[in-house]
């Protein structure tokens, strides 16, 4: 994968979660991924400390449906949204848990989300570290962790895909 | 003049209504922070968050920051965060281990008992020894329950038993799904900013009218049975614990299904470890305390047990609150513990299954509550079921407003003690 080809995927997965296109979301996750977002730190122990976020597969499905349903207040209506994704960089195999042997790709970028809903506008800013792997001739993402810059202050409701 | 003694107490507060300006006028929140925040017990945080010699958090009570620290004897206190020389504030970090507090604007110390250990360049102050009465302030009042530690800005009142009252029984009941009898509030918190009156929040914890509605996409989607906890057919009660302190009581239904951990949505093979300790630890007993688990119970004003997590409301405006929650985890029950957090973290904060939706609702009541007709919100629900269980306490149906009208009366009791 060239980094063009690179920032084409990312540029396309932030779009989806921008246009609330759900099911195009889901569809770009392995069958293991984990969607996760840290609070208190980027480095926290998920398995023993809260996040804001930490979806197994058979979870971030379970958020989808909730959020295809109408009674999904915090997202009825949907946030308008619109982000900025940059600094797309292709990072070491090695790093963050990526298993070279298997072909994973590890992609790091930062990114601003201009949100805006009835309770105002909001802007989230972070970074996010996708490890893609190729499955059936597309590449799909096995992991993504988003480090929000102030993840370790009190934060208003996303219920939205960020 | 106070704040508190210029707002009209009797004209907002009826036994079955109340006036939509009691959550947007600036005058109430002044004297809400007189009369409650900065007078009556308030929760701060637990003992188990400060577990070795020389920790500290920063925690709060209402807007003010107080540092809990456990000092090298093993002794637990609550200090304000600010310099006793030019007011800045002395500590920065959200938790750490440390013996002093060194403020960095002038370089006085203070040990984390408080007491002032020395200040740079001494004989500018002519030979006078500041130590003995420039130390941190301190929160007057502090006690302890079960490793829960308030604080309270009076210097003499209700003691904390006195405080809690009927509410003690449930934290009792809380600490008696450890085997080892302890609750440990060391998962971290997630911090949730509502644009929100806390009333709203206060409210909502241990209102039986709303999880079918504001919950009905995570319970459609996950296929819980929770909302029929709250339903017409439920035998759950909601009742009045006294003193503000407010609960909905699962029991009944968890009794009359009578199979262990069912309030935790599984059951004693998923779990063997957990359940041999708490066999080993209570004998007989521990069938019914596994029968019938954990509490959900409203703290007056500021400690949320919710089964199986703890929330704490800050206000810190009129219009705004954050909710901090964190993971309940029992001391000797690994197993439990996992699962617990996982399953809080998919539920609340920001993000969350469960509190994203309640979070939506406080914001649109805060707007709502700001529309000028009809004026009040209405606290009826239940009335002509009301009656007394076996304790004495007020109760309803699941469903019932019994206690949202304990909350205010409370409430009246302090903001307008002489009526």
């Amino acid at each position: 994968m060239t980094i063009r080809e690179i920032e084409q995927w990312v540029y396309r997965e932030a779009r989806l979660a921008d246009e609330g296109d759900y099911d195009g979301w889901e569809a770009l996750w392995t069958d293991d991924g984990v969607y996760w977002i840290p609070a208190n730190g980027d480095d926290i122990d998920p398995a023993t400390q809260m996040s804001i976020v930490f979806d197994n597969r058979s979870r971030i499905a379970l958020r989808v449906r909730q959020l295809k349903h109408d009674k999904r207040h915090a997202q009825n209506p949907k946030s308008r949204l619109r982000r900025i994704v940059g600094n797309v960089e292709v990072l070491s195999g090695d790093a963050a848990g990526g298993d070279a042997a298997a072909g994973d790709v590890v992609v790091g970028a930062n990114f601003i989300v201009y949100e805006s809903r009835e309770r105002g506008t909001t802007i989230w800013g972070g970074r996010t570290e996708y490890r893609l792997r190729r499955v059936e001739g597309q590449w799909r993402m096995a992991a993504k962790k988003v480090m929000l810059v102030d993840n370790d202050r009190p934060l208003s409701t996303l219920a939205f895909i960020v | 003049m106070s704040a508190a003694t210029t707002v009209p107490w009797d004209r907002l507060i009826e036994p079955d209504r109340v006036h939509g300006s009691l959550y947007t006028d600036p005058a109430v929140w002044e004297a809400e922070l007189e009369r409650i925040w900065y007078r009556t017990w308030v929760y701060v945080g637990h003992e188990s968050e400060v577990p070795e010699p020389n920790d500290y958090v920063l925690k709060s009570i209402g807007p003010q920051p107080v540092i809990m620290t456990r000092d090298r004897a093993g002794g637990i206190h609550l200090l304000l965060n600010r310099c006793s020389h030019r007011a800045n504030l002395v500590c920065d970090a959200a938790r750490g281990n440390s013996s002093a507090f060194r403020c960095p604007y002038h370089g006085w110390t203070f040990a984390n008992t408080g007491a002032l250990l020395g200040y740079p360049f001494s004989s500018g102050y002519g030979g006078r020894e500041l130590k003995a009465e420039l130390g941190l302030a301190r929160v007057p009042r502090m006690e302890s329950y079960r490793g829960f530690v308030f604080g309270s800005f009076a210097e003499d009142g209700p003691s904390l038993a006195e405080h809690l009252g009927d509410a003690a029984g449930e934290i009792d009941r809380l600490v008696r799904l450890s085997p080892e009898g302890r609750v440990q509030l060391t998962a971290g918190w997630l911090q949730h900013k509502v644009r929100a009156n806390w009333k709203m929040l206060l409210e909502n914890e241990t209102d039986g009218y709303h999880p079918q509605f504001v919950h009905a996409s995570i319970f459609a989607v996950a296929d819980s049975g929770i909302g029929e906890l709250y339903g017409e057919k439920s035998a759950a009660v909601s009742r009045d614990l006294g003193g503000g302190h407010t609960e909905n009581d699962l029991r009944p239904e968890f009794r009359r299904l009578g199979e262990p951990l069912r309030w935790f949505g599984t059951s004693a093979d998923r779990l063997p470890g957990y359940v041999a300790a708490m066999r080993a630890a209570y004998g007989d007993a521990a069938e019914q305390i596994l029968v019938d688990g954990s509490p959900h119970v409203m703290i007056f004003p500021n400690l949320f047990i919710a089964e199986i997590q703890i929330f704490v409301l800050q206000p810190v405006a009129v219009d705004e609150t954050v909710q901090h929650v964190t993971a309940i985890q029992f001391a000797g029950a690994p197993e439990l513990n996992r699962r617990m957090l996982q399953q809080t973290l998919g539920s609340v904060g920001p993000a969350g299954f469960l509190l994203a939706d309640d979070s939506e609702m406080y914001e649109r009541n805060q707007r709502g509550v700001q529309v000028r007709r009809p004026e009040w919100l209405v606290l009826k629900r239940g009335l002509h079921r009301e009656r007394l269980d076996e304790h004495g306490h007020r109760v309803g149906d699941a469903t019932d407003e019994v206690p949202m009208r304990a909350i205010w009366a409370h409430y009246r009791s302090l903001m307008d003690p002489a009526p």
